[in-house]
């Protein structure tokens, strides 16, 4: 692995590597949690702070872990973080314990996590993990927060329930419903592969090799899948 | 009785569509909705983890968890007892049930982290649903995401063909047309006070 500085490892999941709009990971908390702007924050939050706590914790085992049974313990180390911001949530703010609901507890099961883990802290330093978990966490949070301001203002006009009064008798109220969460994620996405002109997407096709679960499911749907979408590609080009 | 099941089960389905309502399993509806054997398979094989989660995790919670206070270790004993169950199984269906196995047994693995497994047992229990209803509504959950499995896997076949701008090719159109289902299915928001109430 090459040498990276400290500053790019926690600037590449702010941009560059995106979870949401380029590894395309999370995408359940992200589509459920951003109709509303202060549901958004609060989940990526959580998510950061789970996602830092794991990273270290699972850094600092790396080599205690056995290979086996590994897939298993990241997701107790997970589990427990999120437990604890379970709790810490519902006794000290618990009306975003009740806006977040069934979420909060998905963060166990969230892909970012599981694939940090997987694809990073497992094979890094404690404070390279450290940075990359925050920065991925942050990216996490920053798509939410657009994704989000884009459902509220213009489906509900309000930010983070503050009347935008301009804007109020233009509503779209389908924005904040469930089928404006996959539009404006989808629109997300084909403005970051217009920005990027495709190069971010083409070299992480959706599907399997972004995917955490790559190592521990059996591989012969990934790889016919894998090398399927590569032929179209081939094809297209 | 009778009546409150069939409600629940309806519910499920159709309005509180797991997928294209409450995001919940959303990564294998995109990932596995290519082609629609597998859709199929994905779909069967979830039904499948779904009703044994509950049947497991419901007892714990309720006759272990909470009679000695535990209700806030749910989540790390429920994706444990998924993970173990899901391991468990497979290694069953591996030596006792070959076809099935070969049938299901790619999809297996890929189910313990679907949030929508862990999903539906937290939200059995947090509408305080009894057992028998608890079953009845993983059924529908299941049976939901098959049916978004199935209708979605046709959509997507028409996809692969479309002219579509270039940066909207591949994953962004996919969600579009995901927004496009979704729409048809607020289609059935009032069909349950209307038939059953």
């Amino acid at each position: 692995m090459k040498n990276e500085s400290k500053l790019s490892i926690l600037l590449k999941g702010l941009v560059k590597e995106n979870p949401v709009l380029v590894l395309i990971l999370g995408t359940c908390p992200t589509l459920a949690m951003s109709n509303n702007v202060i549901s958004a924050v609060a989940m990526g939050l959580s998510a950061t702070i789970v996602l830092l706590c794991s990273n270290v914790v699972i850094s600092l085992l790396r080599k205690i872990i056995p290979d086996q049974v590994r897939i298993p313990s990241y997701i107790v180390i997970i589990a427990g973080f999120v437990t604890m911001v379970q709790m810490l949530l519902h006794a000290y703010l618990p009306d975003l314990y009740q806006m977040l609901g069934v979420y909060l507890a998905l963060i166990v099961v969230n892909c970012i996590i599981l694939g940090r883990a997987e694809m990073y802290a497992s094979k890094n330093n404690v404070l390279n993990s450290a940075l990359d978990g925050l920065g991925m966490g942050l990216g996490f949070l920053l798509a939410l927060f657009v994704i989000a301001t884009i459902r509220e203002v213009f489906g509900n006009a309000s930010f983070a329930n503050l009347e935008i009064k301009f804007l109020a008798d233009y509503k779209i109220a389908i924005l904040t419903q469930a089928p404006g969460g996959f539009f404006v994620y989808g629109c997300m996405i084909a403005l970051v592969n217009k920005i990027t002109k495709g190069r971010a997407i083409k070299k992480k096709e959706f599907g399997c090799s972004g995917c955490p679960n790559v190592h521990i499911c059996k591989k012969e749907v990934c790889e016919k899948e894998t090398s399927q979408s590569l032929n179209i590609e081939k094809g297209a080009n | 009785m009778l009546k409150s099941l069939i409600v629940i089960l309806m519910t499920s389905v159709l309005v509180n569509n797991y997928v294209l309502n409450r995001f919940l399993g959303i990564c294998p509806f995109l990932g596995v909705s290519k082609k629609l054997n597998q859709a199929v398979g994905m779909g069967v094989a979830v039904i499948f983890v779904m009703l044994l989660a509950t049947l497991v995790t419901w007892p714990i919670q309720m006759y272990l968890l909470e009679p000695n206070d535990l209700g806030y270790m749910q989540t790390i004993v429920f994706i444990l007892v998924i993970a173990a169950l899901v391991q468990l199984v497979e290694i069953i269906l591996k030596k006792y049930v070959p076809s099935l196995h070969k049938a299901l047994g790619v999809y297996l693995p890929l189910i313990t982290t679907n949030c929508a497994v862990l999903g539906v047992t937290i939200n059995n229990i947090n509408d305080s649903y009894n057992f028998i209803e608890s079953i009845v509504s993983s059924l529908g959950c299941g049976l939901g995401f098959l049916l978004a499995m199935v209708l979605f896997a046709g959509v997507r076949s028409r996809l692969e063909t479309s002219n579509a701008p270039q940066s909207f090719k591949g994953l962004p159109l996919t969600l579009i047309a995901a927004a496009i289902v979704s729409c048809a299915f607020f289609g059935f928001a009032g069909i349950i006070e209307n038939l059953f109430i």
